[in-house]
């Protein structure tokens, strides 16, 4: 007998034509999927009552793949094949991971994405990822008794176009129709219900096993927009756990223990803080493989001590995203609580005194992004009425293309809200162009060999013109899911190409605050450096120019002398440009143009001069 | 005449009410199709129409068109958990046959 949902008034599905769908918080140390029974989202548990699954992959020799639980009780044991926080990973070469050297994997450096050696071959981030989201469908299919519609699938709002588009491709390899890429932060807010409040904004301060993120959202008519995120991705609840360890072997007067006391001690210090979430101590026992016995009681207020400066480093950051936003403390409306580790009561208070308001915390903190995705999830698929509800996401960092002289010309500016479309027209550089090399790239420096670089495409076939009379109009499109598509259309030609922006890499959240930074503190260097480039390219033209010039000309309308005088002042041009300074080069550029005068006047008159031998005066009136 | 709720599907229905908060009660009805005739609908409802027989089962207020209980009159409405599944169960005294699945049924 077939088990049935409540559906919305006249939503009920026809037999066998139920549509099931799911949303995947598909994270770092822990994934989970949700879904909406009965109008209500709950997360879906595995047979044995887990919700959490361990972002953990282990590959055996022979093909075998385990996922899980039971992969992560391999960890130590097997540390090349087990892979953990493969999601640091997604959509990043080997040259993006800094701390590269701290991971135990066998890395295969090869261009785009980083791969893995594993006993079950070379693997890379997307493929492992898939392995996660198969684990976590075949679980929501035995759940629901049916095949999914499809899934919402939240990624950081820091992600960039490679990493989403990795997420993307890892829920296709795994079986999945994507619906939506949903950010984080966006899916907590809305487990909560915020998008029913009219308008305000909100703030979602998450802080994960590994990573702390904190966003900054803004509800106006029904609209979610991503107004600033700012983290750190070296901080989290193992953070606590570790210095409660190094509290413990100061205490316990230990030396320097081996792997598997760290483990174990490890283990300890998390269990000590978790009762502490509910306790005012945690009694600590155990006894290491050296037979030393452990006996400590730890209070709440040493632990407080001992981690105040890791509450302290969450909030620096929240300032900051609050400032990007260009929000007051007094302007938030509400603070939601992501991650295990907001049950640790001295973040809990930390973040109350910090906004002057009690947390949102009434939801499972480690579930509030799933129920969220869910709920979206169900809402796409069409089991509920289509609200206005957008969801508005922004861009991390500005996207644009390379001009002449490697300059970055930005279409679309960093935090504009998606699904956004900007259009800008360029033209050729040289007569007769007929192409034009088009090279997306995201970032905020003035430099395009500063920013990443997204994509490279070519508009070919623009019919030969004077340079400056083409007008190629590049549309930059991001869509609802973030991901990216440029194309180019000659207008008066109609010739066009376009690229969708699959790049084999992207940005990381590091390398996204680090560029933001730099953009920052290199502005003045930048200004100077786009200064210099722009009057390099000015002078390279002018030179063109000139050149061209004295080939179809310089023998009929200059002497000899006048020729040399020229040349001269193209020659000082030269070593100018080579010198590489602006003054420089600015003073010889405009030295050749007073030069060239006389020769450009002669040049005029000679064309109009031959444009008017042999017509009559009547041909010439229009 | 009449349909009743377990005790189980009761509580389960006033918690799904209560999240979704607002809803008068439980609508039940058949509607022709799927691979055996019949179907079961079961949905949310925000207002009791003129037509509509109404039973209280557990305090829970049940909605049926007078079509839908000629084909349902009897039937008790369980929540039934089997393995990771879970939902309401129909036991419906005037089924002659159902599909594999039993989500469609003949009388």
């Amino acid at each position: 007998m077939a088990l049935l949902q409540i559906s919305e008034p006249g939503k009920s599905a026809a037999p066998h034509q139920h549509r099931l769908a799911v949303g995947i918080d598909l994270g770092t140390t822990n994934s989970l999927v949700a879904t909406v029974r009965s109008g209500l989202a709950v997360v879906l548990s595995d047979e044995e009552g887990h919700a959490l699954l361990p972002s953990v992959v282990r590959y055996l020799p022979g093909g075998n793949v385990t996922v899980g639980l039971s992969a992560q009780a391999q960890q130590s044991g097997d540390p090349q094949n087990t892979l953990v926080s493969v999601k640091r990973f997604m959509g990043r070469g080997v040259h993006d991971i800094a701390d590269i050297g701290l991971y135990p994997y066998r890395f295969v450096d090869a261009p785009g994405m980083v791969q893995l050696n594993t006993a079950g071959g070379i693997k890379n981030p997307v493929e492992i990822s898939a392995e996660i989201l198969r684990a976590l469908k075949i679980r929501a299919e035995k759940s629901l008794n049916g095949e999914l519609a499809g899934a919402v699938i939240t990624v950081p709002a820091y992600f960039d176009e490679a990493q989403r588009q990795a997420t993307k491709d890892a829920a296709t390899l795994a079986g999945i129709n994507v619906l939506r890429l949903l950010n984080e932060p966006t899916a907590a807010a809305i487990a909560y219900g915020l998008d029913n409040a009219a308008e305000g904004v909100f703030v979602i301060y998450d802080l994960g096993g590994g990573t702390f993120d904190v966003s900054v959202l803004r509800l106006s008519r029904g609209v979610f927009e991503v107004l600033a995120t700012n983290g750190d991705s070296a901080l989290g609840g193992d953070d606590f756990d570790r210095r409660v360890f190094c509290w413990m072997l100061e205490k316990a007067q230990l030396p320097p223990v081996g792997p598997e006391d760290t483990r174990l001690l490890l283990t300890k210090a998390r269990e000590a803080k978790e009762q502490l979430s509910t306790r005012s101590e945690a009694h600590i026992t155990g006894v290491l493989s050296g037979g030393d016995v452990i006996n400590l009681t730890l209070d709440n207020a040493t632990f407080t001590e001992l981690t105040q400066h890791l509450v302290g480093k969450t909030l620096a950051p929240t300032r900051k995203a609050l400032r990007d936003a260009g929000i007051a403390i007094e302007d938030v409306q509400g603070v939601v609580m992501v991650g295990g580790a907001t049950r640790i009561p001295q973040i809990q208070r930390a973040v109350a005194e910090f906004f002057k308001q009690e947390p949102l915390n009434n939801l499972d903190p480690d579930k509030v992004v799933a129920l969220g995705a869910a709920i979206q999830a169900n809402v796409l698929v069409g089991n509920k009425d289509e609200t206005d509800l957008l969801l508005l996401d922004v861009i991390p960092l500005s996207l644009g293309l390379e001009t002449m002289g490697g300059l970055t010309e930005k279409i679309i500016a960093r935090n504009s809200t998606i699904p956004v479309a900007r259009a800008q027209e360029f033209t050729t550089f040289k007569d007769g162009q007929t192409a034009m090399s088009i090279h997306v790239a995201q970032g905020e420096r003035e430099l395009v060999s500063d920013c990443r670089s997204l994509a490279r495409f070519e508009l070919r076939g623009i019919p030969p013109m004077a340079a400056g009379a083409a007008r190629v109009r590049v549309t930059f499109q991001v869509d609802a899911d973030g991901l990216l598509s440029v194309s180019a259309r000659e207008q008066t030609s109609g010739v066009e190409a376009h690229v969708t922006v699959k790049p084999s890499y992207g940005l990381g959240d590091d390398e996204i605050a680090a560029m933001l930074q730099s953009s920052f503190s290199h502005a003045a260097e930048d200004r100077e450096a786009r200064a210099l480039r722009e009057a390099q390219v000015e002078a390279d033209q002018l030179l063109a120019t000139i050149r061209a010039a004295l080939e179809q000309d310089g023998d009929a309308l200059l002497d000899a002398a006048e020729r040399d005088a020229l040349e001269s002042s193209m020659t000082a041009l030269q070593s100018a440009l080579a010198s590489a300074e602006r003054d420089a080069i600015t003073h010889a550029a405009s030295a050749l143009n007073r030069a060239s005068e006389t020769f450009a006047a002669r040049r005029m008159d000679a064309s109009i001069a031959r444009a008017l031998t042999g017509r009559k005066i009547d041909d010439l009136k229009v | 005449m009449a349909i009743t709720l377990t005790t189980a599907a009761a509580d389960r229905v006033r918690k799904f009410l209560d999240n979704r908060g607002k809803g008068v009660g439980l609508r039940l009805g058949v509607k022709t199709s799927g691979c055996s005739g019949m179907a079961y609908t079961l949905e949310f409802s925000d207002e009791i129409l003129p037509e509509d027989l109404t039973f209280e089962s557990h305090g829970v207020t049940v909605l049926i068109d007078p079509k839908s209980l000629a084909y349902l009159d009897g039937t008790e409405l369980d929540y039934a958990k089997e393995g990771l599944n879970e939902g309401f169960k129909f036991s419906n005294p005037n089924v002659k046959d159902s599909c594999g699945c039993g989500e469609s049924f003949t009388v």
